[in-house]
């Protein structure tokens, strides 16, 4: 083990995946000489060369599609989407054909293609730049969502991404690029994709995250245990596939659900889980589950109205307090 | 010289703006006292007044994510807009938008635009309402060199070429789309050749000598208003500051050469605009220096203005998504 931030833990997955397997490669934008707009692949292109991480044009339709291609070629390519508020740009080449040519095409082809993309508010970075949009990925068949929300599961959720035979949208958090965890040195550490996992257990209520509300509702359980509520956080790591196996063992445990996620409320991604819990659980519960967003509004700039804005662990322990 | 002494310290006082107003952006986000990215165009300046200097107040533009100037430069209210970049409630969007969203639509400022390339097709539809209104408005629409290389520049130029639409498009080249040379991941040395694809005209301009482009932005907007179509014109300037202010603090190495900056600032706008106005006796030196410390006095007064004024209430996070 070793402790190291979640960057770091992602560079690494990179890296050895790099070294283990000459067909990846990585595309994007300032990827190369800058080592990337948060820092992820730093170092890499003076140990891998120009060849194999690539700086591109600010074209991102075409780096993704180039990515569908150079797949189908049979490279495995990494491309990084600056911020997944360019993935907008890009999302025909995401929707239209890597979730779909496996399928389409009948089984001849597939697309073993990792999109990487930071994203998330907080930063007073405006409507256009603090955006979380796994929701419009969760939705689309044939595509892995994956959002990692510790250094570990950054580097063993990545490097799996790497070997899969399919597409994977791999969002990172912007807030959690910093942050320190304890990282297995093993190169084959492999976080399998639909493995919720169960960060803190409880009695109470159950609190399902991912990505960066996942330490949100840490600290909402740390707060509600001060006022006598003990509360289980679920980690679902990733929304395709979706583990709602985990889900549905705490849920009839605690008989109460708590679903927290930054993109906004309406269509979110939190609201699937909701729907499979009421579709299996619906006699297990004791009070309806409650979810806890962004307000369906663009972000704003200002601080406060972005905090208003926002999930926030106050946000978390008032849901919980309604069905408490 | 075919223009008005007036309209000469006009130009000069709009670049003094501009240059004041982001200086004291980059020194109040490096103090910290304001948040989010500043994208400063100390510089740039010429390119921006040249090109609204030749619009009428009707005419729209489309801006950038290093759109203060181009505000500037249409006739913003730098009050205003130093309150939206400080979160306020009397700056222009409410304190919702910041430095990448301001925009004064009552001045014909359809936005500024945090999307590299976004708003290109904005501005081609602005010309096709005003092409259909038959209004003679024309709309002057600014991007980077990184921009041109999105798939909006190119379908827009195609379509503004195919139905002649009033539309004046501004690459600022200023050499780099963040840290990466334009010439790494260009295919052409001047992104004006790329009009000749879409039949249309295309001029390099000297961006940093705001009587060039002046005029050169005043003939495409008399083909605009003729009916004639789309214009390309590359302005060729430089950015002095980085790509963001504070940028040191994140980015390893460099990608430009001291000597590289020291030679665009030897070019500087504005003192261009002063060597050229002093020495044809057009302007005398205290003229110019009246208005130069007018325009420092606006940008204290906003900064002022901005501290002064009210935050907005969370609850305003609900309003003005409809109507
Ligand atoms: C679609 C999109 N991709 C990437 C970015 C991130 N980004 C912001 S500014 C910038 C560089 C833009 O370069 P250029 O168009 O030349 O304008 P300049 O910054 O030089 O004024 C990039 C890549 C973005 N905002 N939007």
């Amino acid at each position: 083990m070793a402790l190291i931030t979640y960057r770091e833990a992602l560079n690494q997955a990179l890296r050895e995946e790099l070294d283990r397997d000459e067909r990846v490669f990585i595309m994007g934008e300032e990827v190369g000489y800058f080592g990337g707009a948060f820092k992820v692949t730093d170092g890499l292109i003076a140990t891998y060369g120009e060849k194999r991480v690539r700086d591109t044009p600010i074209s991102e339709l075409t780096i993704v599609g180039a990515g569908v291609g150079a797949a189908m070629g049979g490279l495995r390519p990494v491309v990084e989407l600056m911020t997944i508020n360019f993935a907008l740009l890009a999302i025909d080449q995401i929707v239209n054909t890597a979730a779909k040519a496996r399928y389409m095409f009948g089984g001849q082809t597939k697309v073993p293609l990792v999109i990487r993309a930071p994203q998330g508010g907080g930063h007073q970075l405006g409507a256009q730049h603090s955006q979380s949009l796994e929701a419009y990925f969760v939705h689309c068949p044939g595509i892995r969502v994956a959002l990692p929300a510790t250094a570990a599961d950054a580097k063993g959720m990545l490097k799996y991404a790497i070997r899969q035979e399919d597409p994977v949208m791999f969002l990172e958090h912007e807030s959690l690029y910093g942050m320190k965890g304890e990282v297995p040195e093993d190169e084959d550490y492999l976080v399998p994709f639909g493995q919720a996992k169960v960060v803190r257990e409880g009695k109470d209520v159950t609190i399902i995250a991912y990505s960066k509300t996942v330490h949100d509702a840490l600290i909402a359980a740390d707060l509600l245990e001060n006022q006598g509520t003990d509360a289980e956080v679920i980690d679902l790591r990733t929304l395709n596939p979706l583990d709602i196996a985990t889900v549905l063992e705490s849920v009839r445990k605690t008989a109460r659900a708590v679903v927290v996620y930054e993109g906004w409320l309406t269509g979110g991604a939190g609201a699937e889980v909701a729907a499979q819990i009421y579709q299996a659980a619906f006699d297990d519960l004791d009070a309806p589950i409650q979810r806890v967003a962004s307000a369906d509004v663009p972000m704003p700039y200002n601080r406060h109205l972005e905090a208003a804005a926002l999930p926030s662990p106050d946000k978390i322990v008032r849901a919980v307090e309604r069905i408490s | 010289m075919d223009i008005g002494k007036e309209l000469v310290l006009e130009m000069y006082r709009k670049m003094h703006r501009i240059r004041n107003f982001e200086q004291k952006i980059k020194d109040l986000t490096t103090a910290g006292e304001i948040p989010g990215f500043a994208h400063v165009s100390i510089g740039e300046e010429a390119t921006a007044v040249g090109v609204c200097s030749a619009l009428r107040p009707t005419d729209r533009i489309t801006s950038t994510h290093r759109g203060h100037g181009h505000l500037i430069a249409k006739g913003g209210d730098v009050a205003r807009m130093m309150a939206e970049i400080y979160g306020k409630r009397t700056g222009y969007c409410k304190g919702k938008g910041g430095s990448m969203h301001i925009a004064d639509f009552s001045l014909g400022i359809l936005g500024a635009n945090g999307i590299v390339g976004g708003g290109i097709p904005i501005a081609t539809g602005s010309a096709l309402a005003a092409k259909l209104a038959k209004t003679g408005e024309v709309t002057a629409c600014f991007f980077g060199d990184g921009a041109a290389n999105e798939g909006t520049f190119h379908e827009s130029l195609n379509l503004a070429s195919i139905w002649k639409l009033p539309v004046i498009y501004i690459c600022e080249n200023n050499g780099f789309g963040e840290f990466t040379p334009t010439a790494a991941v260009t295919s052409v040395k001047d992104i004006a050749v790329r009009a000749k694809g879409y039949d249309i005209p295309g001029y390099v301009v000297d961006g940093n000598d705001v009587f060039e482009v002046y005029r050169h932005t005043s003939e495409a907007a008399a083909r605009a208003r003729a009916g004639e179509g789309p214009t390309l014109l590359e302005c060729k300037t430089y950015r002095w500051e980085g790509h963001v202010v504070g940028e040191g603090a994140f980015i390893s190495g460099k990608y430009r050469t001291e000597e590289e900056v020291a030679r665009w600032k030897a070019r500087c706008p504005i003192i261009a605009l002063e060597k050229a106005v002093l020495e044809s006796g057009m302007l005398k030196r205290d003229e110019l220096d009246r208005v130069a410390q007018q325009a420092r006095e606006e940008v204290e007064a906003a900064v002022q203005f901005a501290r002064q004024s009210p935050l907005p209430e969370p609850s305003e996070a609900n309003e003005d998504l409809w109507i």
